[in-house]
């Protein structure tokens, strides 16, 4: 971007909007870097519950970003104002801009209407990853739970999102699925605002 | 309306509270007093941008309160940071339009990871280019 020497611009002056050229990054570094989120938060806490709080804490500031700077630039400014907008928006944009596909499913809860899935076979944050046996149901994917949640919640969708691993038969290894369980005002709001 | 007496007020709100307020003047400075009024029509219109929000799902959005001579125009992020400009001629284009490309410079200020959505804005750089903009769009 600049000379040896000379001095960045502003941030107001750098084009840092377009996204003529892909910059993707290998997915090695990616990996380690990740890997070493991962430990470094281990360091910092005591149980497994603790430890997905964090990694979704720095998912969530990830969230908040990516909202922004996509909504920007594939959807030339317009907002989502709808539950289902905003779900396919994720699934499609976001998944695609952050782990180089779209997700494997969107699927709405069987129990409950206030709960959606995202489902990812082969969740990118997860590829290398093999949980030891002694920390349960940990599933790093507690992330990308993360940026998702930064993208609902700074888009006015507040939930709770959680990662899970399901198992299921054929599979060679469980896929992670993405829980959204969205606040009571959100759902109430998207009704009110009807089809 | 004659041009010396432009008076605008733009103001960013993040989640709660304003993050940058910047006067835009042109021409004969103004009582101090005034001020306090802007303020107050600014703030008492933020419970009608709340409720324009998800009537629409362009960020702009239009006019949304006034009082007396004074208009209010606002804007919405996609993260639902507001831009408010408080304004007594009517410039619609040129409003939407000051809007927009201040939205570009929010999205640079805001990828920066040192800032948050509470941060106040406090660079230069960016004071000016909103300065720019107003001579370029508003006055």
């Amino acid at each position: 971007m600049s000379q040896r020497g000379s001095v960045l611009p502003p941030l107001v002056d750098r084009h840092i909007l377009t996204s003529k050229t892909r910059n993707d990054v290998g997915v090695g570094a990616f990996a380690f870097l990740f890997s070493e989120i991962v430990q470094y938060s281990q360091t910092r806490v005591s149980n497994v519950s603790e430890l997905e709080r964090k990694l979704a804490d720095v998912g969530f500031d990830v969230g908040v970003r990516m909202l922004e700077l996509l909504v920007h630039r594939e959807k030339a400014g317009k907002r989502e104002n709808r539950i289902l907008g905003i779900l396919s928006f994720l699934h499609t944009n976001v998944w695609k801009n952050l782990f180089g596909k779209t997700a494997d499913s969107l699927e709405r809860g069987t129990s409950a209407d206030d709960e959606y899935m995202i489902s990812d076979h082969d969740l990118l944050v997860n590829r290398f990853i093999s949980v030891p046996r002694d920390m349960g149901h940990l599933n790093c994917g507690a992330f990308a739970a993360g940026i998702v949640e930064g993208v609902l919640k700074s888009s006015g969708f507040p939930a709770r999102v959680t990662a899970h691993s399901v198992t299921s038969e054929g599979l060679s290894r469980p896929k992670t699925t993405i829980l959204i369980k969205f606040s009571p005002e959100v759902i109430e709001r998207d009704e009110r605002l009807g089809s | 309306m004659p041009r010396d007496s432009t008076t605008l007020t733009f103001v960013i709100v993040g989640e709660e509270t304003p993050i940058y307020e910047c006067e835009i003047k042109a021409g004969a400075k103004r009582e101090e007093t005034v001020n306090y009024l802007h303020e107050f029509v600014l703030h008492a219109s933020l419970d009608n941008i709340d409720e324009a929000i998800w009537t629409t799902q362009s960020c702009y959005l239009k006019q949304v309160d006034r009082y007396y001579d004074l208009t209010v125009s606002a804007y919405a992020t996609s993260s639902l940071v507001k831009f408010l400009l408080l304004h007594d001629s009517k410039n619609d284009d040129g409003i939407r339009n000051f809007f927009h490309d201040i939205h570009e410079y929010y999205i640079k200020i805001m990828l920066n990871p040192f800032h948050t959505p509470t941060t106040k804005i406090k660079s230069k750089p960016f004071d000016e280019k909103v300065k720019l903009l107003a001579q370029k769009y508003l006055l």
